[in-house]
């Protein structure tokens, strides 16, 4: 046998040798990683940039951290319209109103009379924090690390380098320390400034702490909130505000032991990266075991997590859906979560189809591939993912997404009837069913107002409608006429899009943030929507951070915004139109710069209100004069499209509750056998294309031997 | 030599300062301290006073390259660009905006940057001299010209395309390795392969075309001549004298890409979740961290300034005609 040939038969043989062993040869984590315990697998895209939880404020870090921290407060798993409930409390907070003179008043007092709303929050004594070194002491009941000598520090590069770990009871004065931090100006907390203008005395303690380190928190106090005792604490906040028990469930409020700060202060510990911005200290189901946002980020079961269980009620038909079979068992359920950092969606969702993944997104590229529209214009899964027995979950999130009308523009601006109708003709013609349909793959729902779904003053019925641009036909809207569009250009003096007084054509101007590549067919089809109505629409592309100045300064005519909800309560879509909170004149959030007295009076009004049917009359109110004045073109809701793997058990859309990993169940024996079943490695393309390149090669080989030999004649 | 190093490294001065100063002047140019603050606080409830405690905190509330309100040498040392720019000299690359070690993060990422770029150099270079000779081989047959056709093709396709059809025939159809993803330690081989493999591949068309032609001119030399009137065989010409004499100019354009290999690629790294100093750069510059984009960019220039130093002397070790003075 030629070496080629024996070289040759021994790659045949290891490549048939490995396909006989039916191992599985793609799978991105080690073979012993699961063991017999419950993992669960997840990806992140973005690396966290906080996890602090005062600094914490976005989606894709409360992923990590609402499994580590526990506010008082939570959102009940199942229960819907969104339900708070007591986490880390035993009941929910006993309000007390006062007066000025801190008399205390009814229950049912007028906002206008209250100068003080007192929070008592009881705690549920015996939960304890995760193990960590910063609780860590000695036999002297001394903390072993809270000086670092440098001979202990030489071999410290992790947080799990420290040989000690320990814990202690959560209590009331963990809660209070949270509050300081967040108006700390090392800290700075996004919701800093907010909550000083709530909470009593939170300004003045800024103020006296602002050039002290974080470790002098513990010894200073802040007039409105108090230690009660070990296991109740009172926050005091000005007025009435009943939006703040909500706040109470977000992990800005969560506990925050003083030795955190007092170990993470170390100024060695910091050149390591070893931070409690990086390394949680929680009481939370879950604690971050490893943390590499570069790579990936591990989550383990905390194992001093107190007594909590699966809810044992829920909403009407999630019995049906199976989601109380584990009703009343022990959280949580997982004892692992990895979450490793996928930039690109191709890769993650291949390995989604492969089962390496347990749930995912659906992006644009792999619409088609996932989901089709039935006959009756219904949404289902295509056979390749019913045969794997994929499932689809879809939610329509509290978010909204609209188009602004600066009403500080001179055109499209104001309260005078000609702009009124310029806007409304033009929320007429923006088709934005179409615009779903063609650009988001009909994953959203049009809006009919600032309110979605599922808040308080949502109606989907046909007082619900947007009667100035729909009407309700076939008991579902109907967006009117471009006729209609087009007359009420007429009567706004604007004929065929030109203007009558100067019979110059009407140039809009469209300042977008959106100016990459995939943007233009969206915008060119913005223009065409302006076109309709004949208006020439120039777009003005730019980066989000001169979008941002064009914004603060007014300079922008009309613009794209969206808003994601930080509570379930109308009030947090309302005040992007109260006056008060005007972009240019105070610098809030009212990006539109609307400003009408009757709508400002009844935000103020409702705003301190509990849900009640006079609230939801208020609402609809307030709903009527922005339809009505059009500051906005309320665009849509979208609609978020989830898909999970017949392992993953009780999911439910919770589009408010972060902590939702503890209820999670996985099936690792079935995953198990799903995923050798579907990653069987192929072999035989390689030993064709061996065998093609040897046969390619042969003759040119035996040609050149043959010359080798060639003797001169 | 000695007397040529130092005066390279002292030239590299004004050079590093140059590029520092140039960073400087583009990156506040697209974004502003505010904007900076903006995008480390979020999006929602930021007010006036939190971005001017952010700025405050982190330095920069200071005037940017001048500060007229004081006077003497603190017009310069009072201002962000000589608080943030100038300790990178001394390598202190100090605290990113988010508030991380610059350093330590360096540190940590090079090695999956290095894990995938020197065995991608390695094999690349090995699959590239090794196509080059047997087209050198097999020259004026029907297999060199189906090389050369097959190079050109590899050539004039997008390297994101490989990435994706890599990913797509290896990882997804064929499931012999890992579609993304890395790991530490020994782990990380099962998904080094497919990043190496694609590297080589995507590099092969240029690099053997390349490596060709420097066979090629050495092949008409006068001592290819005389080594084949000896009596050599083909082979024995190839190995033995063309490919020595031919790799001083592939010696020297490896040496000056070796730096660089700390510094990662941007495409590779983040199609395949690779967390090198690649992906770090890209990160920085979307979150707007000016801290780690200056850093990134000086390591670059000290790393390319040593490259080009390592090829000056790599030239003196190949080819002995060569002095440095």
């Amino acid at each position: 046998m030629t070496p080629i040939f024996k070289n040759l038969f021994f790659i045949l043989s290891y490549l048939s040798l490995s396909a006989c062993n039916e191992q599985v040869l793609n799978s991105p984590y080690p073979e012993d990683s699961e063991g017999t315990q419950s993992v669960l697998y997840s990806s992140f895209s973005e690396r966290p940039r906080h996890l602090d939880p005062a600094k914490s404020y976005s989606a894709n870090e409360y992923v990590f951290i609402a499994q580590i921290y526990e506010p008082p407060f939570q959102y009940h798993f199942l229960k819907r319209p969104y339900e708070l409930e007591p986490l880390t409390a035993t009941k929910m907070p006993e309000i007390i109103y006062l007066d000025s003179s801190e008399k205390v008043l009814d229950k049912d007092a007028k906002a206008d009379e209250v100068a003080f709303s007192d929070y008592i929050i009881d705690l549920k004594p015996g939960i304890k924090f995760q193990p960590h070194a910063a609780l860590a002491l000695n036999k002297q009941s001394e903390f072993l690390y809270h000086h670092l000598s440098q001979t202990q520090l030489a071999d410290i590069n992790t947080l799990s380098n420290f040989e000690q770990t320990g814990t202690r009871e959560l209590t009331a004065a963990d809660y209070v320390h949270q509050i300081k931090r967040l108006v700390h100006p090392k800290i700075s907390s996004p919701i800093a400034e907010l909550m000083k203008h709530y909470i009593v005395g939170l300004s003045d303690y800024a103020e006296s702490i602002k050039d002290k380190p974080r470790t002098a928190l513990k010894d200073s106090a802040i007039s409105g909130v108090e230690v009660l005792d070990k296991y109740r604490y009172k926050i005091r906040i000005k007025g009435k505000y009943p939006q703040f028990i909500y706040w109470l469930a977000m992990p800005f409020f969560a506990p925050m032991p003083w030795e955190a700060d007092a170990f993470y202060s170390q100024q060695a510990l910091i050149d390591k990266n070893i931070t409690l911005d990086w390394q949680p200290l929680g009481t939370g189901p879950y604690m971050l075991e490893e943390n590499n946002p570069n790579l990936r980020m591990v989550m383990l079961k905390n194992p001093n997590y107190h007594t909590d269980f699966y809810p044992a009620e829920g909403q009407v038909g999630d019995k049906e859906k199976g989601l109380l079979r584990d009703a009343g068992k022990r959280l949580p359920f997982i004892d692992k979560a990895v979450y490793r950092l996928e930039k690109e969606t191709i890769p993650y969702w291949n390995k989604f189809l492969q089962g390496y993944y347990d749930a995912s997104g659906i992006a644009s590229d792999s619409f088609d591939q996932a989901v089709q529209f039935t006959g009756g214009g219904k949404l289902g899964l295509t056979q390749a993912m019913q045969d794997k027995g994929i499932q689809l979950q879809t939610a329509v999130t509290s978010s909204i997404f609209y188009m602004g009308f600066n009403m500080l523009d001179t055109v499209v601006g104001g309260e005078s009837e000609q702009a009124r109708k310029l806007r409304l003709a033009i929320s007429i013609a923006i088709d934005y069913e179409e615009y779903i349909s063609i650009f988001m793959n009909g994953r959203g729902v049009v809006a009919q107002g600032v309110i979605p779904p599922e808040i308080f003053g949502f109606s989907a019925t046909e007082s619900g409608i947007n009667p100035y641009v729909y009407d309700w036909h076939r008991q579902q809207p109907r967006r009117k006429s471009l006729a209609d569009a087009k007359q009420l250009m007429q009567e706004a003096g604007y004929a065929g899009g030109v203007d009558n007084k100067t019979g110059a054509a009407l140039i809009l101007y469209l300042d977008t943030a959106a100016s990459g590549p995939d943007d233009r067919a969206r915008l060119n089809w913005y223009r065409k929507q302006f076109a309709k109505l004949g208006i020439q629409l120039v777009i003005r592309a730019t980066d989000y951070n001169r979008f941002q100045q064009k914004m603060l300064n007014g300079n922008a005519q009309i613009f794209m915004w969206g808003w994601n909800a930080d509570y379930p309560d109308p009030e947090n879509f309302f005040f992007l139109l109260y006056g008060e909170n005007s972009k240019v004149e105070h610098g809030g959030e009212n990006a539109v710069n609307y400003q009408n007295s009757e709508f400002d009076r009844l935000f103020k009004q409702m705003s301190n209100m509990e849900n009640s049917p006079a609230r939801l009359a208020m609402s609809h109110k307030m709903q009527e004069i922005i339809r009505h004045d059009a500051p906005w073109i309320f665009g849509f809701h979208p609609k978020s499209f989830s898909l999970f793997h017949n392992w993953y058990h009780n999911l439910k859309p919770n589009l408010m509750a972060n902590n939702k990993l503890k209820y999670l169940r996985i099936d690792p024996q079935q995953r198990k056998l799903m995923r050798k079943k579907w990653n069987q490695p192929v072999l035989w393309p390689i030993i064709l294309v061996i065998i093609l390149v040897i046969l390619l090669a042969l003759p040119a080989v035996r040609s050149f031997q043959r010359r080798a030999r060639e003797t001169i004649k | 030599m000695f007397n040529y190093i130092l005066r390279r490294f002292l030239y590299a001065f004004p050079l590093l300062l140059g590029v520092n100063i140039l960073t400087f002047v583009l990156f506040f140019v697209v974004n502003s301290p505010d904007d900076m603050a903006r995008m480390q606080l979020g999006q929602k409830h930021v007010t006036e006073q939190a971005i001017d405690n952010w700025k405050h905190q982190r330095g920069y509330d200071l005037p940017l390259l001048i500060n007229p309100q004081v006077a003497g040498l603190d017009k310069i040392k009072d201002t962000i660009f000589y608080q943030k720019s100038l300790r990178l000299f001394a390598f202190d690359f100090g605290i990113s905006d988010s508030g991380r070690n610059i350093g330590q993060d360096i540190q940590q990422r090079m090695w999956p940057s290095l894990a995938v770029a020197l065995p991608s150099l390695v094999v690349g270079l090995m699959v590239n001299i090794t196509v080059a000779l047997m087209m050198v081989l097999f020259r004026q047959s029907y297999l060199e010209f189906a090389t050369i056709v097959l190079c050109v093709i590899i050539m004039s396709i997008s390297s994101l395309f490989y990435i994706i059809g890599g990913q797509f025939i290896v990882g997804k159809l064929l499931m012999l390795v890992p579609i993304s993803g890395y790991d530490t330690g020994l782990n990380a081989y099962k998904f080094l392969i497919l990043p190496v493999l694609i590297s080589v591949v995507s590099g092969v068309g240029a690099g053997a075309r390349w490596y060709r032609t420097l066979f090629l001119e050495e092949i008409e030399q006068d001592y290819v001549r005389t080594a084949r009137a000896k009596g050599l065989t083909e082979t024995q010409v190839l190995f033995k004298h063309v490919l020595k004499n031919a790799m001083i100019p592939i010696l020297t354009g490896v040496v000056v890409v070796l730096p660089l290999l700390f510094m990662g690629s941007l495409i590779t790294e983040s199609f395949f979740s690779i967390p090198g100093l690649g992906s770090y750069t890209i990160d920085a510059i979307n979150s707007q961290d000016f801290a780690i984009v200056r850093a990134m960019v000086f390591l670059g220039s000290v790393l390319y300034i040593i490259g080009l130093l390592l090829t000056d002397i790599s030239y003196t070790l190949v080819d002995p005609r060569v002095r440095l003075s």
